[in-house]
């Protein structure tokens, strides 16, 4: 019942100094609105990745040729796995320093008890498609059987390549939606059968498109860099079409059910050293994405104990604040609580009716926070490109977070107001 | 007639034990009946704003012995002082003291408040105050909005919020003009008639404590002289 009635009293007496009460609040505001937007970004990012990760596969070993480290020691790091390919390496790959079809083979045959699949892929490289008129860029992509597990494709319209289309290399082509937005106005049913013919490679190609395919996968925007959407064919295709031996810089190899795909690595890294150990420049770097999250993980769990950091010393700054301003509002108001006094209120009233000013201003100050807050969080993460997720538990956590503040530092001058001598209080001018 | 205050040689002193120690009261002895309307008068600094603490139970005495309505002040915890301001003394002060931004009603519901009755039970009552000092058209008013005179009736009616045994009234009228004085002087004449409230008026106006029933003269912290009203 008093609660209440403190509760509109603090109200009434923050209206009555509204610019006091924000400017006292801006601490509060700052110190719990960056907590919450960091949480929210990086909840997001947490959430999106992990998300991705299971359509990816968090269990499929990634399997890469690297520039081979000058010191050994480092070739154990956790972080190895994070050679992409061949990027920023200084030396040029040349044909014998990629993984070929009969490498690929006898891994197959060797681990044929752990591995599911293999995903292999050859780019070749993008180009100008046009029909009728209508112009597009395209990425030819050969890609095997395997290729499909983990890059999961829906199909629209038309239909998957067939096994004889993989094993003959037949000239045929899965195509974007948005391919057939571009070219055929988004006519899907109507596109398959079509034919598309352009230059690759200096020579002239004509590929009957099979079917139409949705990519909804987050992941292939995430880190997708290809110019123009992705145009798959048969690899067999691929290799009849830039006229040499497929060669791989990366391939992806998915475990079966209940392999320890971090073992799984291992075996693959060891399997290849028998071909690359007379390798001077390049060797094989196997990791999972489980070692990319972890790595993910720790650097935004460092951000976030930074930043935290930093918004709890504004919490604190903007705590002694408020302390400041309750203890300028108790001693403007030294006759208000010397008059209660003598009407009978006890000092357990007064230092409650402080309290609980001090609280809602922090309170009030916690809830613009997090509004704020989470409206720059979830615009930051929409700028980023990730569905935003706002965390709960941050937000629970920054309303306990400003009641402390409130009771933390609204205690002293709450104190303050209930120890006055009422007769003094009476006096006071 | 029941005793309503009765304070037995009282004695004050302050800063107790320092080189300044000041004995301010040299034991005062009084007693107030049931509906008398007593005035406590005296120049300033004869001791009797220390009395009217003292009777108000803002402050304990360092000796003698004060009950008000059967209740040992003396032994009173702190806590209990402020049941006993709020059950049993009406303050009305010479500023008025209503609390700023609170609108009158809500001023004359404190007390109640205090006391722990229910939000309707308050309302009730502190409409029927403010009907009694004739202040209901200003009930939803800010102490800013009203006149001296008008906010002086509200802090009466506050005083009277919880049915006090006395109501203690300190210079009511002195920031009130002679004819808004007279207002209020009627207003505790007729609470004390019609109502049969006890009242203690301290005031240093012998014109005012001669409408009371008694007069006590207070000097250099001692009784001069009682006495009836003239």
């Amino acid at each position: 019942m008093l609660f209440w009635e403190n509760v509109i009293l603090a109200l009434n007496s923050l209206k009555s100094n509204k610019m006091r009460a924000l400017l006292t609040m801006l601490g509060i505001i700052i110190g719990i609105g960056s907590v919450i937007a960091i949480f929210t970004v990086g909840n997001s990012v947490t959430l999106s990745v992990s998300t991705n990760l299971q359509d990816v596969g968090a269990n499929d070993v990634y399997v890469s040729v690297v520039e081979k480290k000058e010191e050994e020691a480092d070739k154990d790091a956790a972080l190895d796995g994070l050679h992409f390919g061949t990027i920023g390496s200084s030396e040029e790959m040349e044909d014998k320093d990629y993984m070929t079809v009969d490498m690929i083979h006898d891994l197959c045959e060797e681990y044929q008890d752990d591995i599911y699949a293999i995903s292999c892929s050859q780019n070749l490289s993008s180009t100008e498609v046009s029909v009728e008129g209508n112009d597009a860029t395209i990425t030819v992509i050969g890609a095997n059987v395997g290729y499909f597990i983990p890059n999961k494709v829906e199909m629209t319209a038309g239909a998957m390549f067939s096994a004889s289309d993989f094993e003959e290399g037949k000239m045929v082509c899965m195509v974007e939606e948005g391919l057939v937005d571009d070219l055929f106005d988004g006519d899907y049913e109507g596109a398959v059968g079509q034919e598309l013919e352009f230059l690759i490679e200096d020579q002239a190609v004509t590929l009957t498109i099979a079917g139409v395919y949705h990519n909804e996968s987050q992941y292939a925007s995430m880190f997708n860099f290809n110019m123009g959407s992705n145009l798959y064919i048969p690899i067999n295709a691929a290799k009849r079409i830039q006229r040499s031996d497929l060669k791989f810089s990366t391939i992806e190899v998915v475990a079966n059910v209940g392999v320890d795909s971090g073992e799984l690595s291992n075996k693959i890294t060891k399997f290849f050293d028998r071909y690359y150990a007379a390798n001077d420049s390049f060797e094989i770097s196997a990791y999972t994405f489980t070692s990319l999250v972890n790595m993910l993980d720790s650097i935004l769990a460092t951000v976030t104990s930074a930043i935290s950091l930093i918004a709890a010393i504004a919490l604190v700054v903007g705590g002694i604040g408020v302390m400041n301003i309750m203890l300028v509002s108790v001693t403007e108001r030294t006759r208000e609580i010397g008059t209660r006094k003598a009407l009978g209120a006890k000092n357990s009233s007064i230092r409650a009716q402080f309290l609980v000013e001090a609280i809602i201003i922090c309170l009030i100050g916690g809830v613009i926070g997090l509004v704020l807050g989470v409206a720059g969080g979830m615009a930051l993460t929409n700028y980023m490109g990730y569905p935003a997720a706002p965390s709960i538990g941050g937000i629970l956590l920054s309303i306990g977070f400003s009641v402390s503040i409130g009771l933390i530092f609204g205690y002293v001058p709450a104190n303050k107001a209930a120890k006055m001598n009422p007769i003094d209080a009476l006096r006071y001018e | 007639m029941a005793e309503i205050i009765r304070l037995e040689n009282i004695v004050k002193r302050f800063y107790i034990g320092q080189p300044n120690e000041l004995e301010i009261l040299h034991g005062i002895s009084l007693s107030v009946e049931d509906g008398e309307f007593v005035s406590i008068v005296g120049p300033s600094g004869s001791g009797k704003s220390t009395l009217m603490n003292l009777i108000g139970a803002l402050d304990r005495p360092t000796s003698g012995s004060y009950y008000l309505d059967g209740i040992d002040v003396e032994k009173a915890a702190e806590n209990d002082l402020s049941e006993i301001r709020n059950r049993k003394i009406g303050f009305v002060f010479q500023t008025y003291n209503l609390i700023a931004k609170t609108n009158a009603i809500k001023n004359v519901e404190l007390p109640m408040l205090y006391a722990g009755y229910s939000a309707s039970a308050r309302r009730k009552r502190a409409m029927e105050l403010l009907d009694l000092v004739e202040m209901t058209d200003r009930a939803k008013h800010l102490p800013e909005e009203l006149s001296g005179g008008q906010k002086q009736r509200v802090a009466i009616a506050r005083a009277m919020a919880n049915d006090p045994a006395i109501i203690l009234a300190d210079e009511p009228t002195g920031a009130l003009d002679t004819k808004t004085g007279r207002l209020v002087m009627d207003l505790f004449h007729k609470l004390n008639k019609e109502n049969k409230k006890t009242i203690v008026l301290i005031t240093h106006s012998p014109e005012l404590a001669s409408e009371t029933d008694r007069i006590i003269n207070i000097r250099d912290g001692r009784i001069t002289e009682e006495g009836g009203a003239i």
